[in-house]
């Protein structure tokens, strides 16, 4: 099996970081290989942040080669242009825009959101998503996330049937 | 024998279950990009762990550990080891007791650092071993390994990780517990341990007899494996960049070091005669091409413009091809900036609004650099804020001498901004001087650690406090101030103004905690309070 990679993007304090923890807790869980590293180290709120997460029966290097990712997901738009260039030809690009403004209880669960888009293009159960949200993050921040993964996840439904109309 | 149990973990998480696993008796470094999550990852996991002031306190305090004959590991970022040079080349000089591994983190690419220096050299310039892992599971291996070695053969070890291996996470399937036969207790060697010149001597011709044999030991050990492949093309490769190597060409046959000092020179020989084509695939300096070279190997480096920044697997790629055509420049994202709400912020407005010379230092507020503040003038190294500040006051003309201040943060003082004091009070510049502590009550660019200024230790419970005040005082600086920079009452600004005027030593000392810490500190403070409340409930009952 080939290696699917993923590029998440956003800016300090978004939970880039948190998000590429659950995609890669739900993968490794499921018995992939998995690898996964960003650059992180400054404190500071804002600046940009990316982590790479790459899973398969076989991954090598930690790092998603430019040009090389199967999805690229992004939490604020003004990273969009920047972080392009990571996707491979046909790769598939989930922006923030696809999660409706005000559709969420709490604009910081926007990371789980676009994780539940996603997960409608992986193979893995809607169980163990939830179970890595539980063992991922603290349980205060359960319900509220789970809702998010939710409506993510009705997102990730229409961008799929929008993909099969466009016949892609 | 690796278990069933199969773990996600970053390099650092990993490096710190092994230190449990290797019964590390002290845990001792100083927070540093990437280096900071082992300390921690340690603690959590029921390891005794502890901050050192800076990394030179840290190695000493875990020398001390392996004489007692426990094991230690100490951490730091790799221009910590810089910080720590001066007792590690002569640590290798002296039989280690208990192992004694220091973790060397480097930052090629420069994602947090003020370098990108290659730490492959310590281990050349200092005569000790170096292990590089290439992902987690070695990283929990090799630190298992380097403490067996450090016993063995009575030296101290240096693990040297890069931010891949540190912040990546990858599988680890750890083993069972191997701790060390040796018991803690005190035997006395004077010279082995007190290196005068007279025994230093003798010890030095030692610990190149000792690299000799651990270089004849590594030509057979499994630190480093074949990857066998096709033979038209050999790559040999360390660290992360075997990964990167092995993706990059998956057909060719491979030797991936482990134990990368001292070399396995005729393994790698070996190697080198076995294949038609045999490329240096290394991340940083040409250390091991010259190394090579030196002996005589036909073997093939890497272009020059390969030296800067972190490999990846398409430069791997473009090295084997041997492509030289201009790099795509990575997207560039948006820089860090201050927080909003910041207390650094009020202090950079003021020394922009004063026209100041900042001689600044490392930490967050190095970010009063960029604008809209653009209100500092150099950044050399943590303390060097004092130094730089006491050289401009002493040459410039007296008009632009009064306009330098220092700049330096809490934890960086307490690092190694004590000693600048001391000079400053010593060789006192004819226009005096002013330094001011930006102090946010924690170590916030690296994550938020505490230090000795804050009161609490690695852990967050209660530890004594240094006061920078009364420090400051009792070294001999004049006038010291302590003010609150958000607080428009205290008038910050006026009285830097009128600190700045004045020709005499002052330390100002900006206190207000870092916003992201504040809820913290609050939380340890009450956690703390509840603590005492309990105890003196259960006196009185
Ligand atoms: C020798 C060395 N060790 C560690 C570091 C990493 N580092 C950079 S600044 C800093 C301390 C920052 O704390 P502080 O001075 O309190 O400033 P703040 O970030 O809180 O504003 C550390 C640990 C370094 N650059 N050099
Ligand atoms: S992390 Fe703290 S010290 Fe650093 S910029 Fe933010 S508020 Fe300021």
């Amino acid at each position: 099996m080939a290696v699917t990679n993923i590029v998440l993007a956003g800016l300090g304090g978004q939970g880039v970081v948190k998000a590429s923890d659950l995609l890669s807790t739900t993968a490794f869980n499921a018995g992939f290989e998995v690898k996964k590293s960003e650059v992180h180290g400054m404190s500071q709120r804002g600046g940009s942040v990316t982590s790479d997460v790459r899973f398969g029966e076989k991954v090598l290097s930690p790092m998603v080669p430019m040009g090389e990712a199967d999805f690229l997901l992004v939490f604020e738009s003004s990273q969009v242009d920047i972080n392009r260039g990571w996707l491979k030809p046909g790769g598939v690009l989930i922006a923030p825009e696809a999660i409706p403004e005000g559709a969420l209880r709490n604009r910081k669960s926007l990371n789980v959101a676009i994780l539940g888009a996603l997960s409608v293009m992986l193979d893995f159960d809607e169980d163990q998503w939830i179970r890595s949200i539980h063992t991922c993050l603290a349980e205060k921040l359960h319900t509220v996330n789970e809702q998010a993964f939710a409506l993510g996840r009705e997102v990730g439904q229409k961008m799929g049937r929008a993909k099969e109309t466009e016949g892609v | 024998m690796a278990s069933t149990e199969r773990l996600l973990l970053s390099g650092n998480e990993a490096v710190a279950l092994a230190a449990l696993h290797a019964g590390v008796k002290l845990g001792t470094g100083y927070p540093g990009t990437p280096s900071t999550e082992i300390l921690e990852a340690f603690d959590l996991i029921g390891g005794p762990a502890q901050w050192a002031p800076n990394e030179k306190v840290a190695l000493e305090v875990a020398l001390g550990a392996s004489f007692a004959g426990a094991r230690s590991l100490t951490t730091m970022k790799h221009v910590g080891v810089n910080v720590a040079a001066d007792p590690l080349f002569t640590a290798a000089y002296i039989d280690m007791t208990g192992g004694l591994v220091l973790v060397s983190a480097d930052d090629p690419g420069m994602a947090s650092s003020q370098n990108e220096q290659d730490n492959r050299h310590y281990a050349r310039a200092a005569i000790v071993p170096m292990l590089e892992p290439a992902d987690a599971q070695e990283a929990y291996d090799f630190t298992l390994a380097a403490f067996e070695l450090s016993e063995r053969w009575k030296v101290p070890v240096i693990l040297r990780m890069t931010t891949r291996i540190c912040h990546a996470k990858t599988e680890v399937r750890p083993g069972p517990e191997r701790p060390s036969s040796i018991q803690p207790g005190y035997e006395r060697d004077i010279p082995g341990r007190v290196m005068i010149p007279a025994y230093a001597r003798p010890a030095h011709h030692k610990v190149r007899a000792k690299m000799e044999e651990i270089a004849q030991w590594n030509e057979q050990s499994d630190l480093n494996r074949i990857y066998p492949g096709d033979r038209s093309l050999g790559i040999i490769a360390s660290g992360v960049a075997v990964m990167h190597a092995r993706e990059a060409a998956p057909e060719a046959t491979m030797l991936a070091l482990g134990l990368t000092w001292p070399l396995p020179m005729q393994r790698i020989k070996e190697f080198v005669a076995s294949v038609d084509r045999c490329v240096i695939i290394e991340e940083g300096d040409h250390l091991l091409y010259e190394a090579l070279k030196v002996e005589g190997l036909d073997v093939e480096g890497k272009p020059e413009m390969y030296r800067f920044s972190e490999l990846n697997v398409p430069r791997v790629r473009r090295i084997l091809s041997g492509d030289t055509t201009p790099e795509a420049k990575p997207p560039r994202g948006k820089p860090p900036e201050l927080c909003k709400g910041c207390s650094h912020r009020e202090v950079f407005e003021a020394l922009s609004r004063m026209d100041c010379i900042v001689a600044g230092d490392i930490g967050c507020y190095t970010l009063g650099v960029l604008p809209p503040f653009e209100a500092m003038d150099t950044c050399v190294c943590m303390g060097a804020a004092i130094g730089v500040g006491l050289g401009l006051r002493h040459t410039l003309p007296d008009d632009q001498a009064r306009r330098v201040v220092s700049v330096i943060g809490d934890s960086t003082f307490v690092h190694s901004g004590l000693t600048g004091i001391a000079e400053m009070v010593y060789n006192p510049p004819p226009t005096g001087h002013v330094v001011l502590i930006v102090d946010n009550s924690t170590t916030a660019m690296t994550g938020r650690q505490e230090h000795p200024g804050t009161g609490r230790s690695l852990n967050h419970e209660p530890a004594n406090k240094m006061d920078f005040a009364a420090v400051c005082r009792a070294m001999g600086v004049k006038n010291v101030e302590v003010v609150d920079p958000q607080k428009p009452d205290e008038d910050f600004e006026g009285r830097l103004r009128a600190m700045m005027e004045k020709d005499e030593l002052s330390v100002m000392i900006a206190e207000r905690p870092c916003i992201l810490a504040a809820p913290l500190i609050r939380k340890f403070e009450k956690a703390q309070e509840e603590k005492q409340a309990q105890c003196a409930a259960a006196m009185t009952d």
